[in-house]
């Protein structure tokens, strides 16, 4: 198994599998995290590594061996994911996600945590699991590229298909319920 | 009088979004409204708190199982003509798109009622005949898979044998179903047959589950390769999709048998 990233690359562009199938072993969680993240579903996070490592290796020709080939592989997970996120822009209406009105009513049912729960970062864990689950696909997307991909409106906009004022406000919207699933925990 | 910051400028003051005029005016309104300090390092706090949550991690063993969904769909670049042509991507690609094609008109024959034409008449415009031929050739392929992949299943529910036991024969064969058993869920959840993409599903998990495995089994582990099958009663359910779809084949092959012995009748 070739030790380094560039070295993988460069035998398996003259067609080592085995040599791709190193860099899918080492890489292919790590986009399964991303994908899971932008996608919040377990299948289609498989879909996407299989697109995204299908992808790379139809690209592997234009991958310059200077660059570095996990971030490389991050652009192309983040554009399948996109990729799949638009193809069901049209089911959005009937995605089955909380409103805002109903995930405040949710937040405000739950008992108030004591001090030894607001330590327990499992519990801080679950909420965010929770709001990011109540995020419809696009405030998901439009918030994950925002926030933990560090995409800016006008690039997320270009990327998502959206109007600017779309994008900000479902990147508003998702904002609002982190604050609702997590204010409590929040001090002062 | 003084206009306080609202949640939504705060989001664009945190990401840095702001044009620069309203960033300076935000910038100085929270040096001097305690309110508005006090509204933003609560968000500062909760936005510490998400990015404090790790991303959800593949299941174990997920790099054995990625590798095994996609080598059977990677172009086989050193494995001779055949190979490569059975597995490029076009072709694969070209099969997507005629199986979603076929999987309309197959939905559509299986959920419309069938009208006989009236008689004296023909009723074989040329289009719905090519999108019949179509729908043949689909279901020809389907059953081909369907059987197929049962016949890994069999072998491997009553492999014989003491001590350990060489599967590898099962696994290529496996491997090989595996990107075809995918374009066949994603067209049967295109043309909203869920039932069939279920099982499917359950058909493409146990393949890569196979296909994954290491070549020799001992008993056990091909004991628990068994135990999987038979518990999720796979093996039955493919053989009734299986038959389903035969049966289709055989009222397709009446229906072309029908419109020939018309058009001949008509000419």
């Amino acid at each position: 198994m070739p030790h380094t990233d560039a070295a993988a690359v460069a035998l398996a562009r003259g067609g080592d599998n085995e040599a791709f199938r190193a860099l899918v072993e080492r890489h292919s969680r790590a986009v399964y995290r991303l994908a899971h993240r932008m996608t919040g579903s377990p299948q289609d996070a498989e879909d996407v590594v299989q697109e995204t490592f299908l992808r790379a290796y139809r690209q592997l020709s234009r991958f310059e061996s200077r660059a570095n080939f996990g971030t490389w592989l991050h652009r192309i997970a983040v554009n399948c994911s996109i990729d799949l996120i638009r193809s069901r822009k049209h089911q959005e209406s009937g995605h089955d996600a909380p409103d805002l009105e109903q995930f405040e009513a949710a937040a405000d049912e739950r008992v108030d945590p004591s001090p030894e729960r607001l330590m327990l970062s499992t519990e801080v864990q679950e909420r965010v699991s929770a709001a990011m689950a109540s995020l419809s696909h696009m405030e998901r997307a439009a918030f994950v590229l925002r926030h933990f991909e560090g995409q800016s409106i006008e690039e997320i906009s270009r990327s998502l298909g959206l109007k600017a004022n779309a994008t900000k406000h479902s990147v508003f919207r998702a904002v609002r319920k982190m604050r609702l699933a997590l204010e409590q925990f929040v001090e002062g | 009088m003084m206009t306080h910051l609202t949640d939504d400028e705060l989001v664009l003051h945190y990401y840095g979004e702001m044009d620069a005029a309203d960033e300076r005016r935000a910038e100085t309104h929270l040096t001097e409204c305690n309110s508005c300090q006090h509204n933003y390092a609560r968000l500062q706090r909760v936005m510490a708190y998400v990015d404090s949550a790790p991303a959800v991690d593949a299941p174990p063993e997920f790099e054995r199982v990625a590798w095994a969904r996609l080598e059977a769909a990677l172009p086989a670049r050193r494995s001779g003509w055949l190979s490569s042509f059975v597995l490029s991507p076009a072709r694969l690609a070209w099969a997507a798109v005629l199986i979603v094609v076929i999987a309309g008109a197959y939905m559509a024959g299986r959920l419309l009622p069938r009208t006989a034409p009236p008689a004296g008449t023909t009723a074989v415009p040329a289009a719905a005949s090519a999108a019949q031929v179509r729908e043949r050739i689909l279901l020809v392929d389907l059953s081909d898979h369907l059987d197929r992949s049962q016949m890994v299943l069999v072998e491997l529910v009553s492999a014989e044998g003491s001590g350990d036991v060489d599967i590898s024969t099962e696994q290529a064969r496996a491997q090989q179903l595996v990107a075809a058993n995918r374009l066949y869920r994603q067209s049967a959840l295109t043309t909203g047959d869920t039932a069939m993409a279920a099982i499917l599903d359950e058909l493409g998990r146990t393949l890569v589950d196979i296909a994954a495995s290491p070549s020799t089994l001992s008993q056990a582990d091909l004991d628990q390769v068994r135990q999987r099958i038979e518990s999720k009663g796979l093996l039955f359910k493919v053989r009734v999709v299986s038959s389903d779809v035969r049966e289709r084949q055989k009222a397709a092959m009446l229906e072309r048998t029908g419109q020939r012995a018309l058009g001949t009748t008509k000419s």
